[in-house]
């Protein structure tokens, strides 16, 4: 019985660099998230339909805002709403995994716990790319948004970048809440977080008390930093100082969580 | 030194337990449930720290020895995602390891090979199994921990999956099996270690904890018994009840000829017990039998 077989190969084992962070886990886990029709409809076609809803009103499209006209500033906005869907519902996953047992079956391989959240923020940040190139491409198939060709460019990176901070606050809530309800929690939080934020009405016409409150919401630097390149407004440290507020909070909040959660072993 | 190596005692689930485990035994940690099977299994694998005590496992922490691909597990339900089909399964977990057998192989070695592209959720709870078998037998492990691998398994599903165990049995590693069905401990270990409690009440070969668990109790009467002696006398345990004397004991004739040839004994009494019973009895009971003295602790081994 103590013959050393096939199976006894030496101690001496390699091990992989980065904590076992791999791309082609990253297309599994794309591949696993547009299988679901919900997620799909979710980050992708329904941004795409409050475009298209939104974006092409004839009284208001063509107004013009900054270096571009209304029609472009609601493009923007939807992108960031898919956006922020795809990152949050990316990063949420982790609930989903934890109450079906596999983050207990992968603590049981070589993947260590932080390339593990790395590799749901790549996912989130996949999906998220999608969801902007969707809303972008069939803005520009409208011809409706009137916008210099950089601040196409630069407003798409700065809405796909920007939408990293909405991962750490879905691994954040997929860590709070245990079960497979998150989904439906994020849509909703969600979408109260837009209106605060001025994503689908602008705060302009908001009332002046619920414009003060609005300013300390989550999205509200996130939008205005980027649709800066478009309004050309006056820049603001506010939105910055928001922004990087709310990165504190849903990272501390991730790793607070998910300290907890490596640390019951 | 190659093998497991652990040592603890922590309080509650898991209350002192030695127990060494050579390279290449299988070995079935047996028990009914609570008997902190699951827990000692999760301190190997690095899931679970002992409270005092230490686990060793080829001589070096279990998270090392999980990252090197040493050791893997079938752990209990759960563990698999439902929305990814078989194959993505095993392709996300090889894509971890640094060295891995091939998906193919694996699936072929577990019997999952014609259900590559289904869907994790709509596979029967047999096949899950196996899968998690698939998952296990990646890293090409020199340890392989299966906890209570065939529960909730029809007799069908049940006889598959030892039939794949069994088929990569050969390649000589170390196997190591939770379960509650004396059965499967009987049929598939080298040695199996008995737990109730959190303690190791037996370990032997299969032989050897079943003549335990299957001896019968010889009951007699004994003017003015005296524990110390009869225990000195008969070299086991014994339990004295006012004048009663029980003996539990695989060798009822020898028992019953010393305490009618050498006491005071009457109204001698055997009997058997059922294998099952008997089991239930030697991990449930309070005063469960001691270990016969005698009985080697090691196991089979070449």
């Amino acid at each position: 019985m103590s013959a050393p077989g096939a199976a006894t190969g030496s101690l001496e084992r390699p091990t992989l660099p980065w904590g076992g962070l791999r791309l082609g886990v990253v297309r599994i886990e794309v591949r696993r998230l547009l299988r679901n029709r919900r997620t799909l409809i979710f980050t992708m076609v329904v941004p795409t339909l409050f475009f298209l809803i939104f974006g092409l009103n004839s009284t208001y499209a063509n107004v013009r805002v900054g270096v571009g006209n209304t029609s472009s500033e609601v493009l923007i906005s939807m992108a960031l709403y898919g956006a922020i869907l795809a990152t949050t519902t990316g990063g949420a996953m982790v609930s989903i995994e934890r109450a079906a047992g596999w983050s207990r079956q992968l603590r049981i391989t070589p993947l260590t716990p932080v390339a593990y959240v790395v590799t749901k923020m790549l996912t989130a940040l996949v999906l998220g790319a999608a969801s902007v190139a969707i809303v972008y491409v069939v803005g520009g198939i409208t011809g409706k948004p009137a916008m210099p060709m950089w601040v196409w460019v630069v407003t798409a990176l700065a809405v796909w970048v920007g939408s990293l901070l909405f991962a750490a606050f879905g691994l954040f809530l997929g860590y709070l809440l245990p079960s497979e309800n998150v989904m439906q929690v994020i849509g909703f939080v969600l979408m109260l977080l837009c209106f605060g934020g001025g994503l689908f009405i602008p705060l302009s016409q908001f009332s002046h008390p619920l414009r003060t409150m609005a300013a300390y919401t989550p999205l509200y630097g996130l939008n205005e930093l980027v649709h800066d390149p478009l309004s050309q407004q006056p820049f603001a440290w506010t939105w910055v100082a928001n922004l990087v507020v709310w990165m504190a909070v849903f990272v501390v909040g991730a790793a607070w969580r998910f300290r907890r959660d490596t640390a019951r072993v | 030194m190659r093998g497991v190596r652990k040592r603890f005692g922590a309080v509650e689930a898991v209350a002192g337990v030695d127990l060494r485990v050579r390279a290449g035994e299988v070995v079935a940690y047996l028990g009914p449930n609570g008997a902190g099977k699951t827990t000692t299994i999760d301190m190997i694998l690095g899931l679970a720290r002992p409270t005092t005590g230490s686990v060793r496992v080829f001589g070096m922490d279990p998270h090392d020895a999980v990252r090197r691909g040493l050791v893997s597990a079938v752990l209990q339900n759960g563990g698999l995602l439902k929305d990814l089909t078989v194959r993505e399964t095993l392709d996300y977990v090889s894509l971890l390891f640094p060295r891995c057998r091939p998906v193919p192989e694996v699936m072929e070695r577990a019997g999952i090979a014609g259900i590559a592209t289904r869907r994790v959720g709509r596979c029967s709870g047999g096949e899950q199994q196996r899968l998690r078998f698939a998952m296990a037998l990646l890293p090409d492990p020199d340890l392989l921990i299966l906890d209570e691998p065939t529960q909730g398994m029809d007799v069908e599903g049940r006889r598959d999956f030892w039939a794949a165990i069994r088929h990569d049995a050969s390649a000589g590693r170390t196997v190591m099996f939770a379960t509650h069905y004396l059965e499967e401990a009987d049929a598939y270990a080298d040695r199996i270690v008995l737990l109730r409690k959190g303690e190791v009440v037996a370990d032997g070969t299969a032989a050897q904890v079943k003549a335990m668990a299957a001896g019968r109790t010889v009951r007699a009467t004994v003017p003015g018994a005296d524990p110390a002696a009869l225990r000195s006398l008969l070299r086991t345990e014994v339990e004295v009840r006012g004048e009663t004397v029980i003996v539990h004991t695989a060798d009822a004739d020898a028992v019953a000829r010393t305490l009618l040839n050498e006491t005071a004994a009457h109204d001698l009494e055997i009997t058997a017990r059922g294998l099952e019973e008997a089991f239930v009895a030697l991990t449930s009971a309070s005063a469960a039998p001691e270990p016969e003295p005698d009985t080697e602790p090691a196991g089979a081994r070449a």
